[in-house]
């Protein structure tokens, strides 16, 4: 049945999901930079100012703070805005805006206001834009209360989570690993994609637990089928919700696997990875019959040139190793 | 739920004695267990009043799972209890040690204290050794550098929970646990000394001749006796290895294995067996073989035995090569006694020979510890009377 499913890009699936969007309520808009004529820098809001107009496809200026801000205030008055940040490395420009406005307000106000934004950033590395284009920041913003945390990993979830995102009442800041706007893959009607608060075991194992976002998801993935391979079974979970982190998921998966391998795009100092870690061992203590492993960037400004920019990203030849170190495993 | 030895992994409870309510002293029987060994009948460890049953007549539970609370009068500060908040402790009144939250048996191990000789262990590692009562110190980690992980923990541990394949009986399972562990981990070492009974079958004839039925005592009691207190002077085999080193038992409770008809057998203790005398002996063993039978060995008799002594009795075989019952460190045989030749200053005659081996821990004791015990042990049964 799925078969008859036309393959569909993850590009293509944001720009459905905020053209269904801005279909059903006129309240939503998308701003950002170059998000009208030129399409988008990733070319995924291509084609849609000629559906919906200047009015609700709004090229901005190179001013991040400013525009974010802008949609702080659309939608403390009553828009459904769609911010658009070229990359997580931009968005620093708008931190103030988006750390103490958009996750305080409805905290300071004593939950008089509340700001229904959605931001939309590009995250990770691997397409040779340096390092001023490449971080994977996602654990900054997980950090922060007030906020929720997306990172759909799939061709369904980025068509769907959305919906979900411009449904809550408060800001959902979304990340989309530059790396999975290519891939294609057939897409799943939505009563199939889980609520955006949970994670999804993705391949089910009994030996180990890979758990992996975004940009790594494909690679835990590879690697759990080459695990196959070699007699072990990983079970791999894809996170999908960064905050709140879907823990119940995580603790049964690794009391079933007794072992767990993190396998996360942002360097290991402090990361999301370090989190997850730090909860398994104090929810999951007994249960865990090997230490922790995490597979994350090397702690470098990720370099321009191809070989180096891949040496520092997690690999799936290093989450086998990771594997490996796991003791009684392979 | 306490551990009645070390290859228990959980139990059924079968029937409660005592309601909540109810006043208990230490070692009053308050329930009955359904083990792979049979109904055990629990002894309560603490005094007091029961104040909740948590463990329904008929549920099947892990060792180590609270199954009651017991209010021993002291006040806790234990965040375990489900009882409200009481008043505050003054000050200049310590919290005994021994204040407890008041399940019936502590967990038989906690983990080894760090510092020198470290067990390395996972945490999963350590849970299932809890809960099967079993000492990390004397389990070979398969780990890169020896850790304990959790598959070198018993085979049924890692197991799903549930019952054992139905084709092995479930005591078979049990004694296939404790063997196991016995043979991966126990270095035995083995002696045998011929020993004649002759002397003693004598003086037992004698003793027993204006005895009535009911009242004559058979020679396994007399080997039983001499046995327990042979083990007097070797304290290194009675005892326990445990968390990687030996504790000598202060007491000799005699572990005595009896077969059970249609197969299995079981170890219950003969308590203080060296402080009986021989008409005591032979009351605990019948008692005993009757209670094995009928039901009604307790749970102390199932869990307290600090080495075991296996003999074949009148129809067995000629020796015995023991296995010892972890965590114990020796185990003693006596094949059956047979009527052989024997030389006696020169000249051959008759003599009711018995073949009694030690099969010891190497970690423990040595040879010349073992061979000594032997000796005496010899000593004594050359001269019943003194028995």
């Amino acid at each position: 049945m799925t078969s008859l499913m036309p393959k569909i890009s993850y590009r293509e699936a944001v720009r459905e999901a905020m053209r269904e969007a801005m279909e059903h309520d006129e309240r939503v808009f998308l701003m950002g930079e170059d998000v009208g004529y030129y399409g988008g820098c990733y070319a995924v809001s291509m084609g849609l100012i000629d559906q919906f107009g200047e009015a609700r496809i709004i090229d901005t200026p190179l001013s991040e703070s400013g525009f974010v801000g802008a949609g702080i205030g659309a939608a403390l008055g009553g828009m459904r805005p769609i911010v658009e940040v070229m990359t997580v490395n931009f968005s620093l420009l708008a931190l103030d805006q988006i750390v103490n406005n958009a996750a305080t307000i409805r905290h300071m106000s004593g939950g008089q206001f509340s700001i229904p934004l959605v931001i939309r950033m590009a995250t990770g590395a691997g397409r040779q834009l340096a390092a001023q284009h490449s971080h994977s920041l996602e654990c900054w913003y997980a950090h922060v209360p007030g906020l929720k945390v997306l990172a759909p990993a799939t061709v369904s979830d980025a068509r769907y989570m959305l919906a979900m995102a411009l449904q809550d009442p408060d800001p959902v800041v979304i990340f989309e690993h530059v790396m999975l706007y290519n891939e294609e893959a057939e897409l799943l009607a939505a009563d199939q994609v889980a609520a955006m608060d949970k994670a999804v075991i993705r391949r089910s194992g009994t030996d180990l637990t890979l758990i992996a976002y975004g940009g790594t998801l494909h690679k835990a993935i590879s690697a759990a089928e080459q695990l196959a391979e070699k007699g072990v079974s990983a079970e791999v979970i894809d996170l999908r919700s960064l905050r709140p982190l879907d823990s119940k998921t995580l603790l049964e998966s690794v009391s079933r696997t007794h072992r767990a391998v993190i396998v996360d795009e942002g360097w290991k100092t402090g990361s999301l990875a370090a989190e997850i870690s730090a909860q398994l061992m104090e929810q999951a203590f007994w249960e865990l019959d090997a230490p922790v492993q995490r597979v994350c960037s090397q702690e470098v400004p990720i370099p321009y040139p191809k070989h180096l920019e891949q040496a520092s990203l997690p690999q799936v030849e290093d989450i086998i190793a990771a594997v490996r170190r796991l003791p009684g495993v392979l | 739920m306490p551990s009645f030895g070390a290859d228990m992994q959980d139990g059924t409870l079968s029937q409660w004695l005592v309601s909540t309510g109810d006043r208990v002293a230490r070692n009053d029987v308050i329930a009955i267990i359904e083990t792979q060994k049979g109904a055990i009948d629990l002894e309560v460890f603490t005094s007091g009043i029961v104040s909740k049953l948590l463990v329904a007549a008929g549920e099947r539970v892990a060792v180590g799972t609270p199954i009651a609370l017991i209010d021993d009068g002291v006040i806790t500060d234990s965040v375990a209890t489900e009882e409200p908040p009481r008043p505050a402790v003054p000050v200049a009144q310590p919290i005994p040690e021994s204040a407890t939250q008041a399940c019936l048996t502590r967990p038989s191990i906690v983990p080894p204290a760090p510092g020198q000789g470290r067990v390395r262990a996972t945490p999963l590692a350590r849970r299932l050794a809890a809960e099967q009562a079993v000492d990390l110190s004397a389990i070979k980690g398969s780990g890169p550098a020896g850790e304990i992980l959790a598959r070198d923990m018993l085979p049924a541990a890692t197991a799903p929970a549930g019952t054992p394949p139905m084709d092995i009986p479930a005591m078979r399972h049990a004694i296939s646990a404790a063997m196991s562990r016995s043979k991966r981990e126990i270095p035995h070492y083995y002696l045998e000394q011929t020993i004649n009974l002759q002397r003693a079958a004598n003086w037992l004839a004698e003793y027993n001749q204006d005895k009535a039925p009911e009242d004559r005592l058979v020679l396994n009691a007399l080997l039983h006796l001499a046995v327990a207190r042979a083990l007097q002077k070797s304290p290194e085999l009675n005892g326990f290895y445990q968390q990687g080193q030996f504790v000598a038992a202060e007491e000799i409770h005699l572990g005595t294995a009896i077969a059970i008809r249609g197969g299995g057998l079981i170890t219950p203790a003969i308590i203080n067996a060296d402080q009986l005398d021989l008409d005591e002996m032979m009351k605990q063993l019948l008692d005993l073989s009757y209670r094995v039978r009928n039901g009604g060995l307790r749970s102390s008799e199932m869990s307290l035995g600090s080495v075991t002594l296996s003999s074949m009795g009148d129809r067995g075989a000629e020796k015995v090569f023991g296995v010892i019952y972890p965590p114990q460190v020796a185990i003693i045989g006596l094949g059956t006694p047979e009527l052989r030749p024997w030389v006696n200053d020169g000249k051959i005659e008759p003599g009711l020979l018995v073949s009694a081996t030690l099969a010891a821990d190497h970690r423990v004791s040595d040879g010349r510890q073992g061979a000594r015990f032997l000796n005496h042990l010899n000593k004594i049964l050359q001269k019943p009377e003194r028995l």
